[in-house]
């Protein structure tokens, strides 16, 4: 008997990983494209280049870029507490830190209700900068209407894209776009443009950069087709 | 017992939702709309046809000792299958479906048929029986959903019936899925299983 | 401090805020099934929490051990399953040989509860949420007792509803779903109290 059920148990991992093997590629795709759609999305422009996404703290930014390598600002991840779960928001900087779109990645708000967030916000925030308008809901003195009967989403979503503006957006770089300032110590990696690759001549660990970066200057900016 | 009679069975006098009772954690957590309900539905029915379906093929081969083991085993790869391919092809599915999809494992319906009917059932018989059920799951938790969705959104699939400002949020969380299926037995009850 | 602090966010947002029962609708079938007497509504609740901290235990290692180390995360289901349905099993039969007192009161729940779906969705949830060990088990185990609670709330109001004269159509478990559903109404007074405390113990 335990020789059945060890064969029942092969066969069942086999298929498992034959399956595995056919749909993992396709659900990284899907994540992929999803993310591409929605970074052109929340920057509003399709012409655009991305650099390597880079963790600042909890956020993940993505620097942003037109064909000619100008910067454009930042497209940023954020979390925050929702009412049901994590409310998980793209928003997209300008760089003066205006906001140019925003798209909600994941959430588990009430459906109905604090669902509508995704669609709720659009003609709302787009163009207010959180750093010069009160980026609250209006129940909180601020300048945000704030979903039907969905205070506590709204609070959260208004929180998530202000986070995002104090710690990336706001940043002394966020002007220029740059990601390393000139003199600025950096990777041998051969990536942020201004270092040359590791074990090349020159490189004893840790170069400076020559130049103020942008996110443009990175190497190999992907262009999103 | 011909094939027909079978699949009429699954869908009113054995019905898994309203009269056997079974089931009832997706039942409850994944009908806050009627799409939802109907997917979780679906996604349950496939399951429930090929295991039924695999198991009655295979029962003659496994000793009785180990029997509710690999029929687990059997079950959690199909759910595994199913859990791969929604997320590959139907992402939005897997999102508002999430946890429940690897739960169809321990969804009592799926081992209950297996034992009480595929194990005793030729394979075909098996497949009707797993489409009966399965329509039977998936039309009640459609009916949840929809009756949810309406009362507690004003809108059916997706489609608003009568204006945006309303909302009774109330049968869009917890205690409305209690409240909504208490009513729905109670009127199976009175007018379907009767007659 | 900030780790025992958000410790007790977890102990109060599952055993209230999120009650496993009345806000997941995970463990429905024991417990509409289990839950006409207090007493065996509160030895099924205390089953259910012994092996969700095992089980918990167990699954944790190994999806950190066996399939994070071998990458073989798509065998999550198939694996916690098969280790669940194992291990009450074991525990049956350890209970029965070494505490035949404590196997009396919970012994007939245990083959019940492989197919209580709270015991794989938490088992799950642990992983999904990123949760460390100490941090998993102290959520198995107010997930357990936040299913005891309601458990034990409810059998208490079924006890009370058969002194009750109740419309024919309504009798058993449609009456039953109502009641839970005013109990699930109760439990929604909690919700936001989680957010509240995270401010409140400085998490934010």
């Amino acid at each position: 008997m335990l020789v059945v059920l060890t064969v029942i148990a092969i066969v069942a991992a086999g298929v498992l990983a034959s399956v595995n093997a056919v749909t993992a590629p396709q659900i990284e795709k899907i994540n992929a494209d999803n993310l591409a759609a929605g970074i052109k999305a929340v920057m509003g422009s399709d012409d655009i280049q991305v650099a390597d996404p880079q963790e600042v703290d909890a956020f993940t930014v993505y620097g942003i870029c037109d064909k000619d390598g100008n910067a454009l600002g930042k497209a940023v991840v954020t979390t925050e507490n929702g009412f049901g779960g994590p409310l998980k928001v793209l928003v997209g900087f300008s760089t003066e830190g205006d906001i140019l779109g925003y798209t909600v990645l994941e959430h588990a708000e009430t459906p109905g209700l604090g669902a509508k967030a995704g669609e709720w916000f659009q003609d709302k925030i787009i163009g207010m900068n959180p750093g010069k308008n009160n980026f609250t809901v209006s129940k909180d003195g601020g300048e945000v209407d704030a979903i039907t009967a969905s205070t506590i989403t709204s609070r959260a979503f208004l929180k998530a894209i202000q986070n995002a503006y104090d710690k990336v957006a706001a940043a002394p770089d966020a002007a220029s776009g740059a990601t390393k300032q000139a003199g600025e110590k950096a990777p041998c990696d051969g990536k942020n443009g201004c270092c040359k690759a590791e074990n090349s001549a020159g490189c004893d660990g840790d170069c400076h950069c020559e130049k103020e970066v942008t996110a443009c200057d990175i190497e190999t900016p992907e262009v999103i087709e | 017992m011909n094939n027909l009679k079978v699949l009429v069975n699954g869908i009113i006098k054995e019905n898994p939702t309203f009269v056997l009772l079974l089931g009832m954690c997706p039942t409850l957590g994944t009908t806050s709309s009627a799409f939802n309900g109907m997917s979780m539905g679906l996604a349950t029915m496939c399951v429930l046809i090929l295991s039924n379906f695999i198991i009655a093929l295979i029962k003659n081969l496994i000793p009785d000792a180990v029997r509710i083991p690999s029929y687990i085993v059997v079950i959690a790869s199909l759910v595994t299958v199913l859990q791969m391919v929604i997320k590959a092809y139907a992402p939005e599915v897997d999102k508002s479906l999430g946890l429940f999809i690897p739960l169809i494992v321990v969804n009592c319906i799926i081992l209950g048929r297996a034992e009480s009917f595929a194990a005793k059932n030729g394979a075909i018989a098996s497949i009707f029986d797993g489409i009966g059920i399965g329509l039977g799951f998936t039309i009640a938790l459609t009916c949840l959903g929809a009756v949810r969705e309406l009362l507690g959104t004003g809108a059916i699939f997706g489609v608003t019936l009568w204006g945006e400002t309303y909302g009774m949020l109330m049968f869009v969380l917890a205690p409305g899925a209690f409240l909504v299926l208490a009513y729905l037995i109670v009127l199976f009850n009175k007018y379907i299983k009767k007659a | 401090m900030d780790y025992v602090l958000s410790l007790i966010l977890i102990v109060i947002t599952a055993i209230f805020v999120n009650n496993v029962v009345l806000a997941q609708f995970l463990g429905i079938c024991p417990f509409l099934g289990v839950s006409k007497k207090v007493d065996t509504a509160s030895g099924m609740g205390m089953a259910v929490t012994a092996v969700l901290v095992v089980a918990t235990i167990v699954t944790y290692l190994i999806q950190v051990y066996v399939l994070n180390a071998f990458g073989l995360e798509y065998l999550q289901t198939i694996a916690f399953i098969l280790v669940i349905a194992a291990l009450v099993q074991m525990i049956e039969i350890i209970l029965k040989k070494t505490m035949p007192a404590l196997y009396q009161a919970l012994g007939v729940f245990l083959p019940l509860i492989t197919t209580n779906c709270c015991i794989l969705g938490v088992a799950i949830l642990v992983i999904q949420k990123d949760y460390d060990l100490l941090e998993g088990v102290i959520y198995a185990l107010s997930t357990g007792l936040g299913f005891l609670l309601a458990m034990v709330l409810f059998a208490g109001l079924r006890e009370q509803l058969d002194l009750v004269d109740v419309p024919k159509s309504f009798r058993g478990v449609p009456i039953a779903l109502v009641t839970a559903s005013l109990l699930a109404m109760a439990f929604m007074g909690f919700s936001g109290v989680d957010g509240g405390l995270k401010i409140l113990f400085g998490l934010q």
